[in-house]
This record gives C-alpha cells, sequence and structure tokens, in this order.
C-alpha cells in the first residue's frame, strides 16, 4: 500500500489529514441517523407491550453501545501513548472523553425517558443504567483528572491510568449491579427486557448505531484538531525568543 | 553484609509505617471516630425504628466504612511525597509494586482493622442479630484490604494535585461499587436467612484481584507523579 | 521538558570512576531535572542515561541497586530519631545499619551524639541536611548523585562531606554533583557541566 500511516502520527501531519476527513464522516453520519430515526420511528411496527413509548430504545441502545465502546477505545490510545511514547496517541484519547461522557449521558436521559411512561418512575436501578452510571463517573474522573494536573505530560499519563483501570472496573461493575439487582428481589425490573426485535426494529438500531459511529468520528477528530492547536500554543508560548540551548563542557 | 531481599524490604516500609502510626496516634485514630460519627448520624436522620434500622444496617455501616477508608488515603503516600521518602522508595534495589504492598498493609492496619474491630458494637446499634454481626465483621475483614489496596491507586493518582481530596473520592468510588455491593449484600442475605457464602467469596475474590493488579497500577502512578 | 518548555538539549558527557561530574548553572537552568534524569526519575525526552553500557531503564533495579540518591529533599521523617530514619532507610538500601554504624555515621557528619535520639522535627534545617546527608557515611553504592548537597551546611560540615566524597572517589566511586558552589577537590578529578537555562 503506497499510504505511509507512521507519517499520519505526527501532530503537523495529522491536522491537515483529520480537516480533510471531518466533512464526509458528518455527512454519512447525518444521513445513517436520518436513515435510522426515519425506519425507528416511522416504519417499524408498534410494539404490542409498549405502545408507542419504546421508540425511543433507537437513541438509548446505540448511546449506550457508544458510551462502552468509546472508553474502551480511549483506554486503548491511553495505552498507546504510554507504551510508544505518543503525543498524538494522547491526544486522541484527550479528545474521545467528552463524546463518551455525552453518550453516557444521553443513554442515561433516554433510560429515564423510557422508564416514565413504561414502569412509571423517571430511574430505575437495573443493572443496565446503573452501570451507565458509574460509567458516567468514571468519564468525569478522567476528565477532571486530566484538568487537575498541570503539567501535560503527567495528565496524559495519569488519567490514561486511570482509564485502564475503569476499563478493568466496567465488566466487573455489571457483574456486580446484576448480582446485586437479584439480592433485592423487589426492585427487579428490567431495561433489557425490550420488545421482541422485529426486523425492521434491528435495522433501525444499527444504522442509528452506526450513525453515531460516524458523528463520533467527525467529532473527535474535530476535537483533536482543537487539542493539537492548544498543545502547539503551549509549547510556543514557552519557548524562549533567543536562547542558546548549547551546553559547554570543559 | 547481605542485600535485603523483598521480604525484608517489605517488612521495613510496614515497620516504618506503623512506627510512625505509632507516633501521631491521633492522626491515626480519626478514621475510627469518623466511622462511629457517621454511622450515628443515619439513625438520627432516619428515625429508631428498628425493623427500618436493620433494613438499612448493613447498607450504611458498609458505607461508612467505605467513606472512612476514603479519608484516610490521604496519609498513605502524602507525607512521603512531600518530604522525599517517595523517591527514595523508588530508587530501591526492589520492585515497586512489592513496597507498595507493603505500605498499603501498613494503612490497612491503621485504617482498616480498628473498622473490623468496632464493627461488631456499630452492628449492635442497628439491631443486627449475632450471626449478622458477625459476618458484617468477616465482611469488612474481607473487604477493607481491597479499599486499600484500591484507594492506593487513586491516592497515588493524585499525589500533589491541588483539590485532591475530593478528586480521589471520585476516583475512587466507581471503583468501590462492587465490594461495596458484595459487603453489604453478605450482611443482607445473612438477615434474609440466605447465606452470606456467595457474596463472602466474591469478596474474597474481589481481594485476590486486586492484590494482584492494585500494586502495579499504584506504583506506575506513582512513578508519573515523580516526574 | 518541564512543562513544555525545553531545558537542554544536545547534552553527551561521560563520567568514569574516581571522577566527579560538577553540574553548574543558573537557577532554572535543569540542573535538578538533568540530575534526576541520571536517577531515572525523569525520563529524558531523546537519548539515553547508560550505566556500564546498558540503558538505566531497562536495568532498573540494577542500576537502583549501584545508587545512593540525594535530592533537594531530604527524604526524612520528621516524626522518627535520626537513628530510626537512617536504621530504616539504610535497611531499605541495602546500606550497613546497625546502631553504632548509624551513630559514627552521624557524628562523622557533624551530629553530636546529643541530637541522634530527639525527633528529627526538631532539628535546625542544617541539622536534617546532614541527617540525610549521614547516609554517605553509610552507602556502599558506587554511584552517587547528589543535589545541592552543601545547602544549609556551614563551612565545618562542608568539609566534612567534601572529605567524605572524595575517599569515595578514591575508593573508584563515581559523583555528580549539582552545586553553585565551588566543590574544594582536586582538579583532576572534577569535570564541569555547564547548562545554559
Amino acid at each position: 500500500m503506497g499510504i505511509n500511516w507512521l507519517k499520519y502520527s505526527a501532530p503537523q501531519a495529522f491536522y491537515p489529514l483529520a480537516g480533510k476527513l471531518i466533512p464526509w464522516f458528518s455527512v454519512v453520519a447525518a444521513l445513517a441517523v436520518a436513515a435510522g430515526l426515519y425506519i425507528g420511528l416511522l416504519v417499524a411496527p408498534t410494539d404490542f407491550q409498549q405502545g408507542e413509548s419504546y421508540r425511543i430504545i433507537f437513541v438509548h441502545v446505540p448511546a449506550a453501545w457508544m458510551s462502552m465502546f468509546l472508553y474502551v477505545v480511549m483506554a486503548l490510545w491511553a495505552a498507546f501513548g504510554m507504551g510508544l511514547n505518543a503525543r498524538l496517541s494522547f491526544m486522541m484519547a484527550q479528545a474521545i472523553a467528552p463524546t463518551g461522557a455525552m453518550f453516557t449521558f444521553l443513554a442515561l436521559l433516554t433510560g429515564a425517558m423510557w422508564g416514565k411512561p413504561t414502569w412509571g418512575a423517571w430511574w430505575v436501578w437495573d443493572a443496565r443504567l446503573t452501570s451507565e452510571l458509574i460509567l458516567l463517573f468514571q468519564y468525569a474522573g478522567v476528565m477532571l483528572l486530566r484538568t487537575s494536573i498541570d503539567d501535560l505530560r503527567r495528565a496524559d499519563r495519569a488519567s490514561g491510568v486511570f482509564a485502564l483501570v475503569g476499563v478493568v472496573n466496567i465488566p466487573i461493575i455489571y457483574f456486580s449491579v446484576k448480582w446485586w439487582n437479584t439480592l433485592h428481589q423487589g426492585a427487579s425490573v428490567s431495561m433489557t427486557a425490550a420488545p421482541k426485535m422485529a426486523a425492521t426494529m434491528l435495522t433501525a438500531m444499527l444504522l442509528m448505531t452506526f450513525g453515531f459511529w460516524m458523528y463520533s468520528v467527525a467529532v473527535i477528530l474535530a476535537r483533536s484538531r482543537c487539542v493539537i492547536l492548544e498543545r502547539e500554543q503551549l509549547l510556543s508560548w514557552n519557548k524562549p525568543a533567543s536562547m542558546p540551548d548549547a551546553v559547554e563542557v570543559r | 553484609m547481605t542485600r535485603p531481599g523483598m521480604w525484608d524490604a517489605l517488612c521495613g516500609v510496614v515497620r516504618r509505617d506503623l512506627l510512625l502510626a505509632m507516633r501521631r496516634r491521633s492522626d491515626a485514630a480519626m478514621p475510627v471516630f469518623f466511622l462511629v460519627i457517621v454511622a450515628s448520624l443515619f439513625p438520627l436522620g432516619v428515625g429508631p425504628e428498628p425493623a427500618v434500622l436493620r433494613t438499612i444496617g448493613p447498607g450504611v455501616l458498609w458505607v461508612a466504612a467505605l467513606l472512612a477508608c476514603l479519608l484516610s488515603l490521604g496519609r498513605v503516600f502524602t507525607a512521603d511525597y512531600l518530604d522525599g521518602v517517595l523517591e527514595q522508595m523508588v530508587l530501591i534495589a526492589q520492585p515497586l509494586p512489592v513496597l507498595v504492598v507493603g505500605k498499603v498493609f501498613a494503612h490497612w492496619v491503621i485504617a482498616g482493622v480498628p473498622v473490623v474491630l468496632l464493627s461488631p458494637l456499630l452492628g449492635l446499634q442497628f439491631g443486627l442479630d449475632g450471626e449478622a454481626v458477625a459476618v458484617l465483621a468477616l465482611s469488612l475483614l474481607l473487604g477493607t484490604p481491597t479499599l486499600s489496596m484500591i484507594g492506593a491507586i487513586g491516592a497515588a493518582l493524585v499525589l500533589g494535585v491541588r483539590g485532591s481530596g475530593l478528586l480521589v473520592a471520585l476516583l475512587v468510588l466507581p471503583l468501590y461499587v462492587p465490594v461495596l455491593i458484595f459487603g453489604a449484600g453478605a450482611v443482607a442475605s445473612s438477615l434474609a436467612g440466605v447465606g452470606a457464602e456467595a457474596n463472602l467469596s466474591l469478596l474474597g475474590a474481589c481481594l485476590v484481584l486486586s492484590l494482584f493488579f492494585a500494586p502495579w497500577a499504584t506504583a506506575a502512578a506513582l512513578r508519573i507523579a515523580l516526574e | 521538558m518541564r512543562g513544555e518548555r525545553r531545558l537542554f538539549s544536545d547534552v553527551n558527557v561521560k563520567v568514569e570512576p574516581g571522577t566527579l561530574l560538577a553540574v553548574v548553572g543558573e537557577n532554572g537552568s535543569g540542573k535538578t531535572s538533568f540530575l534526576r534524569i541520571l536517577t531515572s526519575l525523569l525520563p529524558p525526552e531523546e537519548g539515553a542515561v547508560l550505566w556500564q553500557g546498558q540503558d538505566i531503564r531497562q536495568l532498573k533495579e540494577q542500576y537502583y541497586a549501584q545508587l545512593t540518591y540525594i535530592g533537594h529533599l531530604n527524604g526524612v521523617k520528621d516524626d522518627l530519631t535520626p537513628i530510626e530514619n537512617l536504621m530504616a532507610s539504610a535497611g531499605l538500601t541495602g546500606d550497613q545499619h546497625s546502631s553504632p554504624l548509624v551513630q559514627e555515621a552521624l557524628e562523622s557528619v557533624g551530629l553530636k551524639r546529643t541530637v541522634h535520639r530527639l525527633p528529627t522535627k526538631v532539628l535546625s534545617q542544617g541539622q536534617r541536611r546532614r541527617v540525610a546527608l549521614a547516609r554517605l557515611w553509610l552507602s556502599t553504592h558506587p554511584v552517587w548523585l547528589l543535589d545541592e548537597p552543601f545547602t544549609s551546611l556551614d563551612t565545618a560540615s562542608t568539609a566534612l562531606v567534601t572529605e567524605r566524597v572524595q575517599s569515595h572517589l578514591r575508593g573508584g566511586g563515581l559523583a555528580v554533583v549539582v552545586t553553585h558552589q565551588e566543590v574544594a577537590l582536586p582538579s583532576d578529578v572534577i569535570q564541569r557541566l555547564r547548562l545554559n537555562g
């Protein structure tokens, strides 16, 4: 293959590449989400149990998937950064966090919106929703840790370590919250009792997921450009105007 | 003159920290006081009805123990970081994770063991019966070391960072949730007559898992903090 | 780099056994960072530190076994006595640590027996610095990395420490010392590295 991918690992080369890619991803995202919503809201059949209100899952489930997927991707980028000492990897991890957090929040919000008509309460402590809540805290931790540490290098690495620890925690949380649900029989409502999937419903969900994914790529590329700019500025402010780096040894 | 092995280094670390705690006994006793105060706040807030207290007891006591551990995390590494002892520890010819285990063990002896010992009294305050009280103490015995190990990761990540007290709570509490669920669950199952073995084994599993992974993560975080 | 500012570049230096490298320069020129790179606490942006031909980042504990580092911070616990401090730290680093030897070391650095059993927090800055430096009399490691060892010391103590460093060098050890004072050693054992900030 002709493309030398390695050259794009330098922020200066990555910046224009990202700029060129963003419009494509945005367009695909818009189309996919539009198609998904069309099918989900208008074409898919009414659920015989939950009526129209179930349609919120076309946003809720893809958002939840994206929130977890993005967390793992963020942790992977952080791992690359630490393993290869590559700054761009850390910048990607930094760019991913807010989008991941946004999807987590969206999943929680739509979860509540689904819960109200279905179960009569704005919040139910089922395994999936509670895990999403903890995930939101973990995203918050990653972001807050980064902003609290002044030294960029330390901030990158510390939030990377926390992201990786969090990845291990997510399945444990999910298991433990499910366990907790079975302990306390009274509160065993389950959001996972989604209506049986008609083919159209599945298509809609997959389209929405794909659309969210494309959207994420576009937004993250855009944000990573901002991160690059920020960091380059920081570097240039600190470079002394005319100082000899050279060192004398006698 | 022989170079000390890992075990000697670990004992050396533990010995120094315990000696330091003895010199500042009041500092070391604070988590215990906190536990008692918090545990007493709940009946004051919720009302003294025995049935209610028995229901919320396991959860409240576990949350209080968890918060007491959280508050004491500042003492694991901060003092050593500030006076230069930490960087000396990193430069020792023994693996840093081993030394971390030593520090965390000492922290557990100082902050965790008193909680375990005090828990039966607090359990009785909440109207827990004999078996439940025993399960409570056992669950805390298994759980508090895990809390110390996981907490150490957070403590190491925020060394020297402003606002670290609250930040460490935010980082560490999501990681504490499984231990809380299994710990409080053990006592709740015992109260319900179901038997606490399952939850207790899960607590044991958490302890083993944390013993294997937390020291590495903590050591990595310490090196990052010292750069 | 410190906070995104490049401190120095293109440093190439070799330190032979029996010699001392004095790192000098203005405040903020990166002397402490340079020394910390030599300890491996701080990774260099580019390049490597080699000990006997091997990268210290690969050697890790093997390198630490050869190293005694005394930085800006004393590495001394305020609530313990000088004796307890040295027994604990020497025990961990594998240096000699019997009570009489420790007391001897404290005396060699100029601390009288009367203060050996006082908690370190009641000692003066200079006395605390001397407790930290007493490790040099207990150290059996060949590589000494010292950051401003003479701060807070009076002339008498400075002479004592310099003498100890000299006997260390004569014994085949080597030292890298960050200092803004002249080190009173014969010039044939001193190499100077000046960092321009």
